[in-house]
């Protein structure tokens, strides 16, 4: 690590800070300076009257001016104090209680998308025009084209109801048993995978055709080296450096929320379930919380891969 | 070639070249490749029936179902096979397909018939999707032009603001907007969206959208505008505007068709995610994702409620997205894969 390289990650975290501020100020106003949005009127309930309307604004600070309201939902964030408005829950005790499903729904469902959307995208670049890659183009289609909660849905049905292999949803702790922990994600890593596998395969496919023809592949062939190590040491390598950057930000994407459909489709009760019960709610902290991570996860992993990328590649960094 | 040759510019290139299809200009070149894509002309076929069904919503209704979209028969009797069947059971169970003009795919849990919402909800679907696209295509045309024409501190503002939205995932930011405007509505200036509309999550969906279609035109007018005929139009003494829409415009044209095309699936997608959440088309207003939302609870013992909206989707964006792939492979054969968090 030069010093050069310490100052471009200060500098990248340091603009990370700034839109992460941003970020904060653009959630804060999508649910606050919204017209006719007035919390107040929901806090109170239906039978209120003006005085129970005014206190109800007056204990929440509705009546501050917008800055102030501001300062305060955003020192609640950041000090792990917000409340829900309809449970009067801590917003973090919840989120605390969902993140072990989300992660291992996140985690899983990432190595899995990653490794089958390497072999299939290098089957479908090294068998170019064949009936393999014919299928294996097609059936990513499909997987880009099946939403979650389809896919999802079908295979409980069919695997779960039908057949009864898997359990039908739910979510059991890795700590209490791993191999229910196991069979219970099963399906619901593979309905998330979905999705990513078609893309990364499509991905790594076309950078595979790419770097098979450039010039250092050409001399690695020259020099005689075995066709497999050829494809493992030279061309895997090069094609390999845009999917992992978007693994990074995808896993981000993922833990950040992106979740939420496979856990309610397979009820999983993680962090993504508990957004989709705060909008049916329409309990603001919650998912004012909850989008303020996501994108945090988001901006984070942005950071980190231009690091990464800088320290790979010293062209970067100027 | 010459050493005084070597800072010219290459020759500008003959008109017709021998053997080369004769005078075919871009457009009618990748119009023939797009032609001779199997693919793309079967998935364009299949989506301008999806489409044709949807519109044809109304006349499904009222000569073939005989019911409306939003008519519940929660009392009544179907005959099928004929027998006599309630449309739903004492147990709430609604019937299945009855593969019949009446309740053709089945009913839901409050007795109305799934084929008419599957058609009026497509409406809905599909008109969402497109005015998305439409929402992502202008803003991203405009936002991308002027951050790539302008440069300087227009783009920075610009690039900046662009950020911001692509800092959240696609899906939360859609449903952070979706809910916040679901109750009040929005005002942009004289329009004014109102918090039940079809609008609402069109608009949603449009922004979210936006730097994922700017961010490359932005690179692609950066290229263009250091172009030879861009200069020629500067020297001939061309205003920006007219260098803009003469000159730039016309080749983000086959761009933006491709765009237009992808982000058409994405589009639908997200609409069906956000409603399927509860964040998208509201009540009474149905789509394939709201009728999707309430019958994953009760695929074991419904099937149809989830298999008929969700096949219909799943035939939509594929046939759109293989529309958008062909288009891509026609336009620009060299490519790579584009996509959206």
């Amino acid at each position: 690590m030069t010093v050069q390289m310490v100052a471009f990650a200060v500098k990248r975290l340091v603009s990370a800070v700034l839109v992460l501020f941003a970020v904060s100020i653009l959630t804060f106003l999508i649910f606050v300076a919204i017209p006719n949005g007035d919390p107040a009127l929901r806090l109170a309930g239906r039978t209120a009257t003006a005085s129970d309307i005014a206190a109800v604004r007056h204990t929440y600070g509705f009546d501050l001016p917008v800055w102030q309201q501001y300062l305060k939902t955003m020192g609640e964030v950041l000090s792990g104090n917000i409340q829900s408005y309809t449970q009067h829950v801590s917003v973090f005790s919840q989120i605390e209680r969902g993140f072990p499903a989300t992660l291992s729904l996140a985690l899983g469902a990432a190595i899995i998308w990653m490794v089958l959307g390497i072999v299939f995208g290098l089957i479908g670049a090294l068998r170019a025009g064949k009936a393999s890659d014919v299928t294996i183009t097609t059936a990513s289609f499909i997987g880009i084209s099946a939403p979650a909660f389809v896919v999802g849905a079908v295979l409980l049905y069919f695997l779960a109801f039908k057949l009864k292999i898997f359990p039908n949803g739910g979510y059991v702790p890795i700590t209490q048993d791993p191999v229910s922990w196991f069979t219970h994600l099963l399906l619901p890593w593979f309905t998330m995978s979905i999705l990513y596998i078609g893309i990364y395969a499509q991905v790594l496919r076309s950078g595979v055709l790419e770097v098979l023809d450039a010039d250092s592949v050409r001399t690695a062939r020259a020099k005689g080296l075995s066709p497999t190590r050829v494809l493992l040491k030279h061309v895997l390598r090069l094609s390999l450096i845009p999917i992992i950057s978007l693994w990074g930000l995808d896993l981000a994407a993922v833990v950040g929320g992106a979740t939420v459909i496979v856990e309610v489709v397979f009820n999983l009760n993680g962090i993504g379930q508990y957004l989709q019960q705060s909008v049916g709610a329409l309990d603001v902290p919650p998912v004012l919380t909850l989008t303020l991570l996501g994108a945090f996860f988001v901006v984070l992993a942005n950071a980190v891969v231009d690091v990464v990328y800088a320290l790979l590649d010293p062209r970067i960094r100027s | 070639m010459s050493a005084t040759d070597l800072d010219e510019r290459p020759a500008p290139e003959p008109v017709s070249v021998p053997g080369a299809a004769e005078g075919a200009s871009p457009l009618q070149l990748a119009l023939r490749r797009l032609r001779s894509n199997k693919v793309a002309l079967v998935a364009t076929v299949v989506f301008l029936v999806v489409v044709v069904l949807c519109l044809l919503a109304p006349v499904y209704s009222a000569h073939i179902a005989h019911t409306g979209p939003n008519n519940n028969h929660l009392s009544d009797q179907v005959r099928v096979g004929g027998k006599l069947t309630d449309v739903v059971s004492v147990d709430g169970i609604p019937i299945g397909p009855t593969w019949h003009s009446r309740f053709l795919l089945g009913a839901d849990t409050n007795g109305r018939d799934i084929a008419v919402r599957l058609l009026y909800g497509g409406r809905n679907s599909l008109e969402i999707g497109v005015i998305a696209t439409l929402i992502t295509l202008v803003g991203a045309l405009v936002l991308g032009v002027a951050a790539g024409y302008f440069r300087g501190w227009t783009d920075t503002l610009i690039s900046r603001a662009l950020d911001l939205i692509w800092a959240f995932p696609a899906l939360i930011l859609g449903i952070a907007l979706g809910v916040s405007l679901a109750l009040g509505g929005i005002s942009i200036g004289p329009l004014h969206l109102k918090g039940g509309s079809l609008l609402v999550p069109a608009f949603v969906i449009g922004v979210v959208y936006i730097p994922y279609v700017a961010r490359p035109l932005r690179g692609e007018v950066l290229t263009l505008r250091e172009r030879e005929f861009v200069d020629a139009a500067r020297i001939l003494g061309f205003g920006r505007l007219r260098i803009i829409l003469r000159e730039i415009l016309p080749n983000l044209a086959s761009t933006l068709l491709v765009f237009g095309a992808l982000q058409l699936a994405q589009s639908i997608t997200l609409e069906a995610a956000l409603s399927f959440l509860g964040a998208g088309v509201q009540a009474p207003n149905s789509s394939w994702g709201t009728m999707l939302s309430g019958a994953v609870q009760l695929v074991t013992t419904s099937p149809h409620l989830t298999l008929a909206p969700g096949l219909m989707l799943v035939i939509a964006v594929l046939s759109v997205n293989l529309i958008g792939d062909g288009l891509r492979a026609a336009f620009d054969p060299r490519a790579s894969v584009r996509r959206g968090r």
